[in-house]
């Protein structure tokens, strides 16, 4: 047998084998949609009260999707407990002697981790939209309608790839407690105020989750962005990349 | 094989292991000991390639750790038996270590019946005591059937049975021809199961000989002597015979004479001459705790002090409030013995007379009689500390 596959095989036993796996991801799912369905609920039955330019510019899909900004914080705790685990645990000294390719180690972890979340994100997504789309009745649309396909797959890649880029900034910090400590109040706070506010937002719209929310949105005037909804998420994978790459080497750097 | 050149470790400034040059070689068990904090875990990480070492190098079999082929199965190692996630079952964690090397699941039944722990297999490893989690651990090294094999303090919170199961694995491990490397800071744990020793302290070697060598350059003898409690002017004469002859004689608690510099047979025929009769004339063994001691007195890093119980002490004058213990923390070294202790002669009427101690000693225990039991034949002097031939028996730690 192949050594990657090996590798491949001893991460998922791992993963598999924790509870808390199926507790964030299932947050994660359950977060997104419940909460995205109550929005849809409300807004449903105010619509009538919002202003015209609102009304002509309302996107049913977005509004589905309300849910993820909290959604991703559990899938963030996903990424930062599969690899932050390993250190707090010193599970780690384990795996890398009988893992001495540190590369291999990484990236089964990353292949793993990422196949994983992109099956929750995308199921997470397609839920959470369609729920919503009937709540919110003669208001939704359609699966077929222009670019809301795209923002749905867009939307489970996003979950995805917001988990990944926790997996690879938890490589670079070690600890559990610092991980958490950054990454929460970043996504849940920080980045929706600096992508927002007038005097930021010009560098503030490029920061992962600002931009990757982009593909999720079907009219522009949503989020109003200078780049396309693709771009958006190109913008998204090359943080990821960056952050697995930063993991890479320092894990490759120090000593475990 | 392990091979070490120039092993030097720095953590910014300071050095956690420095110049340390060994060979751990197959077919024995190959004992690593050292205080706390003197580099022995740090040694072990480099051996596993966890650890970059500033400078030198440590192959196993001849490569770089980094660079074996399917490493799992030619090393095993237990580093820190908490190194698990508590979340994980047992099996599955040994399950996820023995899928990176292709081995098969059953093999992963096989070690957990191995170290006892098949009942609690399918439990999470949170629960576990400390010895539990040893056993673990060692089951994880043993996953592989490798034939180089690392144990990190592995006799830590196990109980008596459980120390006694690993040191018969270790030496059965290293008589099926492995490579057995063991750390520990327990020189008595580690006479009773290593053939050699290494020795390191803040971080350097400090002694690197088979145990028998340890033992006869480092521990020293002496002599137990007693004349007539009643007759303190034949003790006086005795002293001054002594020291004519050019021994030392000190007196110990209860009256008897810790003679060294002497062989036994010219105390007895000294205190012939002088007329003096003895009521005790036995030999003796420093321990090698005591040895060990000696030899890293000057690296331990980590030293108790006093209690002075600082705010915490009643008014002047109360009662016991005296500060008890000024004597130095570390046991003091055997005062002035210099001299080789002659080798216990093997018809000793005494040490024939004892019944061989049989129970399985504990670590601290005096080391001689269960040393002799391994080693088939005692190291000098070894037989005299717990096979001493006189009624008042006391281990030479009192």
């Amino acid at each position: 047998m192949n050594h990657t596959t090996r590798v491949l095989k001893s991460e998922w036993t791992k993963v598999r084998s924790v509870h808390s796996t199926v507790w964030t991801l299932a947050t994660a799912l359950i977060v997104s949609v419940g909460l995205g369905a109550l929005i849809c609920a409300v807004t449903a039955s105010t619509f009538d009260d919002m202003s015209t330019g609102d009304r002509l510019t309302f996107d049913a899909t977005y509004t589905s999707f309300a849910g993820m900004g909290l959604g991703q914080l559990a899938m963030i705790a996903f990424g930062v407990l599969i690899v932050s685990a390993e250190y707090s645990t010193g599970m780690i000294r384990n795996s890398l002697a009988a893992v001495p390719q540190r590369g291999t180690f990484l990236w089964c972890k990353v292949l793993i981790a990422g196949v994983l979340v992109l099956v929750v994100g995308m199921l997470t997504s397609f839920c959470a939209f369609f729920l919503g789309q009937a709540l919110l009745g003669s208001h939704g649309v359609g699966i077929g309608d222009p670019g809301v396909l795209r923002a749905v797959v867009g939307g489970g890649l996003y979950m995805a790839l917001i988990a990944m880029f926790a997996v690879g900034i938890t490589f670079v910090l070690r600890s559990p407690l610092l991980a958490f400590a950054i990454l929460m109040p970043f996504f849940f706070l920080i980045s929706n105020i600096l992508g927002n506010v007038e005097a930021t937002k010009k560098v503030g719209q490029y920061l992962p989750d600002q931009a990757g929310t982009t593909v999720m949105a079907v009219v522009p005037e949503t989020l109003d962005r200078p780049y396309g909804p693709w771009e958006g998420l190109l913008i998204m994978v090359a943080w990821t990349a960056a952050a697995l790459v930063a993991g890479f080497i320092v894990l490759k750097k120090r000593d475990a | 094989m392990i091979e070490a050149y120039g092993l030097t470790k720095r953590y910014g400034a300071k050095t956690a292991v420095y110049n340390l040059s060994f060979q751990v070689r197959p077919g024995a068990v190959t004992g690593f000991l050292g205080p706390n904090g003197s580099g022995k875990s740090t040694t072990m990480r480099m051996i596993l390639g966890l650890d970059t070492p500033t400078s030198g190098r440590v192959t196993v079999g001849g490569h770089a750790f980094r660079g074996l082929p399917n490493a799992p199965r030619q090393v095993g190692a237990l580093l820190d038996a908490k190194a698990v996630h508590g979340g994980r079952s047992a099996r599955n964690h040994l399950l996820s270590l023995a899928q990176l090397s292709g081995i098969p699941a059953r093999r992963v039944d096989e070690v957990l019946g191995v170290v006892g722990l098949q009942e609690v297999g399918k439990k999470r490893s949170k629960g576990f005591s400390l010895g539990m989690g040893q056993r673990l651990g060692i089951a994880a090294a043993l996953l592989g059937d490798p034939q180089v094999l690392l144990f990190d303090e592995p006799v830590n919170g196990l109980d008596p049975e459980g120390i006694l199961w690993v040191r018969n694995l270790m030496r059965r491990l290293a008589s099926e021809g492995r490579t057995v490397f063991v750390s520990s800071h327990l020189m008595s744990e580690m006479a009773q199961t290593a053939d050699h020793l290494i020795v390191i302290g803040r971080g350097q070697l400090m002694a690197d000989m088979s145990v028998q060598e340890f033992i006869e350059r480092n521990s020293v003898g002496f002599a137990r002597v007693r004349t007539p409690d009643t007759e303190p002017e034949q003790r006086e004469k005795l002293i001054v015979a002594l020291q004519e002859a050019g021994g030392q004689a000190q007196p110990e608690n209860d009256g008897a004479l810790r003679v060294t510099g002497l062989p036994l047979p010219r105390i007895s025929d000294l205190a012939h001459s002088a007329d003096v009769r003895l009521w005790e004339l036995s030999p003796h063994q420093a321990s090698l705790e005591e040895a060990y001691m000696r030899l890293t007195q000057g690296s331990v890093d980590y030293r108790s002090t006093t209690d002075m119980r600082a705010g915490l002490q009643q008014p002047a004058g109360a009662p016991g409030m005296a500060v008890p213990g000024t004597v130095p923390p570390q046991a003091a070294p055997v005062p002035g013995a210099a001299a080789q202790m002659p080798p216990a002669p093997q018809g000793n009427p005494y040490v024939a007379q004892q019944p061989v101690p049989q129970q399985a000693p504990q670590p601290g225990a005096p080391e001689g009689g269960t040393l002799q039991m391994r080693a088939q034949q005692p190291p000098a002097g070894a037989a005299g500390s717990s096979t001493s031939s006189t009624t008042k028996n006391e281990g030479e730690d009192a």
